[in-house]
């Protein structure tokens, strides 16, 4: 069944408008995550979104662990698993020929899976949802952003809407309108990176099929000579499909039903099928070179975009928020705003490696001519042979957290949990370790007490054999300060108030 | 690892000669492949990233 749009309430916005903390441009997923986010620490925002409905057509499918973690502690991740497609393995063929797989979870012992495919209509009307219970939300919607002016107290925002313009003044912006962001635009940022001229159909179809919950990637399969294609499976009997088209195909003419069923029917292998959504795309890697401007903040999409093979887009922009959501609702509170800058530092890190993951991908899958394209095919022809080249076949290196390069990496301590890296989950007695924590500083005691510290929650939780796997390694016990998005700040096999209470400090400090 | 720029063929004659075997009779394109692969054998084969790269930098220099 295709899904129902159902039209959100458009409620006239009383002019004067009063005056925001925090205004968010784009009621996409990232804009709605950050509300939430905002609002379980405390801080109210206002949200405009120039439209009235979910994501129309579908995007995103592939929600990583960690995504499934961050909308875990705004309150939607279990629903989103419960309906979602879970799926851990990936296969890519070359001609027919399986060569090259992965398992991206081999690991049990965590709450979240590895990935769920999930629509992305799903995920923003469940975000909408959550967004309705907490009254320090408020959605506007059609309410398109068309102006911005900022000083030193604050933002000015000229907002369009069904009964005209208004003026809406806030203290913060954070611009969440998405891959072409108007407020980008208007502040004349250059966006820089690279096209690739390349193009691919993208379709959901709904057809009954018994495809295995795995993400299938081929080369030039027999049914697609000569260029690539991808299939995922969603819920409600959804597939997603994409194949490779090349940089001579016509876009309009791609888009045609006439065009886009005899192709899907080739690589299903039969005709049984109702085509839900098409869309003909060229992907671009680029980014902003800086994501805070003064009191406007660029998250998700409108800070960088990436090709979607290796799902790190939307994956991307969450951990934005993550990033972005406990800072801003401590400058909100009245901390230094200067902390901001940490979130700048840390999401273009960040955004620098998924643009780098993804670009390489698209070079694997679009070569150029000449010696990009000889050392593709030559990958390619070895990997049904010799395993070594197996690791080279490039067909998406799905979305990971990035590790932030916070020091105090080499303790001796498990590298999996540095500082810098995401506290790992691990099974408790009643429910898991990622449950407990976000939202608020913590210092977790590990087969140990913790020394009291004023204004620090604690935890302490036994040795278990996932505990001493993932924290411990050899040591007897630790202390792991974990910040308020669940990452690890700082750690230590033992330490006094003074070394843990400094280390709090410098959650608030730029340079942290 | 230091990339060996020494002579380290025990017979370079033949061994050159068996890499003009390799391609005889190849059209320029089915060359070209051939290449690629050899390189990406022998790339897995040393392994070592900063002798490759003091390879790539011989081989860009020559
Ligand atoms: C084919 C495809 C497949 C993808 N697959 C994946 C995947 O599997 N996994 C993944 O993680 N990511 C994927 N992505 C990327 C993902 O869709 C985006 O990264 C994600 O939507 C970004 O979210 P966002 O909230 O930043 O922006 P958007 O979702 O684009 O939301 C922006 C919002 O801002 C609103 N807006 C725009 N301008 C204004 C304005 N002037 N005033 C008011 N509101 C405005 C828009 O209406 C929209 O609601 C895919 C993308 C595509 C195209």
């Amino acid at each position: 069944m295709p899904y129902a749009y159902r039209p959100f309430p458009v409620v006239p916005v009383k002019t004067p408008d009063r005056r925001h903390k925090v205004a968010i441009v784009g009621a996409g997923p990232v804009g709605l995550a950050l509300a939430i986010d905002l609002a379980q620490q405390g801080v109210a925002s206002v949200v405009l979104d120039d439209n009235n409905v979910v994501s129309v057509g579908s995007r995103a499918i592939c929600w990583s662990k960690r995504s499934l973690e961050i909308l875990d502690r705004l309150g939607i991740g279990e629903k989103c698993v419960e309906k979602g497609v879970t799926w851990k393995v990936g296969r890519t063929y070359h001609k027919g020929q399986e060569v090259w797989n992965f398992d991206l979870q081999p690991d049990p012992g965590h709450k979240m899976p590895a990935f769920v495919n999930l629509q992305q209509y799903y995920v923003e009307e469940y975000l909408v949802e959550r967004c309705l219970q907490l009254p320090l939300i408020e959605l506007r919607w059609k309410n398109r952003v068309t102006g911005v002016a900022q000083d030193t107290q604050g933002v000015t925002l000229t907002v369009e809407t069904p009964e005209g313009p208004y003026q809406c003044h806030t203290d913060w912006v954070v611009a969440c309108d998405g891959a072409r962001s108007a407020l980008r635009g208007m502040l004349g940022l250059d966006f820089d990176g690279e096209l690739f001229e390349e193009r691919f159909l993208i379709a959901d179809i709904e057809m009954k099929g018994d495809f295995p919950s795995e993400r299938r990637f081929w080369f030039q399969p027999d049914f697609h000579p000569g260029q690539s294609a991808l299939l995922h499976k969603q819920p409600d009997d959804i597939y997603r499909i994409d194949l490779q088209l090349g940089w001579d195909a016509d876009p309009e003419l791609e888009r045609q039903p006439e065009r886009v069923i005899p192709r899907i029917e080739k690589a299903v292998g039969h005709a049984d099928f109702r085509l839900d959504w098409v869309s003909v795309y060229t992907f671009q890697c680029r980014r902003l070179r800086n994501f805070v401007h003064d009191r406007v903040i660029f998250a998700g999409d409108s800070a960088h975009v990436v090709s979607p093979f290796g799902a790190r887009g939307g994956n991307g922009g969450l951990q934005d928020v993550d990033a972005l959501g406990w800072r801003l609702a401590g400058v909100v509170k009245g901390r230094d705003p200067a902390i901001l800058r940490a979130y700048d530092r840390e999401r273009c890190f960040a955004a620098d490696e998924n643009l780098l993951n993804s670009s390489r991908t698209t070079r694997f899958m679009s070569p150029a001519d000449g010696a990009e394209r000889e050392f593709r095919d030559a990958v390619l022809a070895l990997a049904g042979r010799a395993s070594f080249a197996r690791p080279l076949v490039n067909s998406g290196r799905l979305s990971r957290p990035c590790t932030y390069p916070l020091p105090g990496a080499d303790d001796g301590l498990p590298q999996g949990a540095r500082p810098g890296s995401v506290a790992p989950d691990a099974p408790l007695p009643a429910g898991w370790l990622i449950e407990l924590l976000g939202d608020q500083p913590l210092l977790l005691a590990l087969g140990c007490a913790a020394p009291e510290v004023p204004d620090l929650a604690q935890l302490q939780l036994d040795r278990t054999p996932e505990i001493i796997a993932r924290y411990l390694g050899p040591a007897p016990h630790a202390l792991y300060l974990i910040r308020p998005d669940q990452i690890v700040a700082a750690r230590w096999i033992s330490a006094d108030t003074e070394t843990i209470s400094a280390a709090l400090t410098a959650l608030w400090s730029p340079l942290s | 690892m230091t990339l060996r720029t020494h002579p380290n063929l025990a017979d370079p004659d033949a061994t050159y000669a068996a890499l003009l075997a390799a391609h005889k009779g190849l059209t320029p394109e089915e060359s070209h492949a051939l290449n690629a692969r050899l390189v990406l054998v022998l790339m897995n084969h040393i392994g070592d990233a900063e002798t490759l790269a003091q390879a790539l930098d011989l081989a860009k220099k020559a």
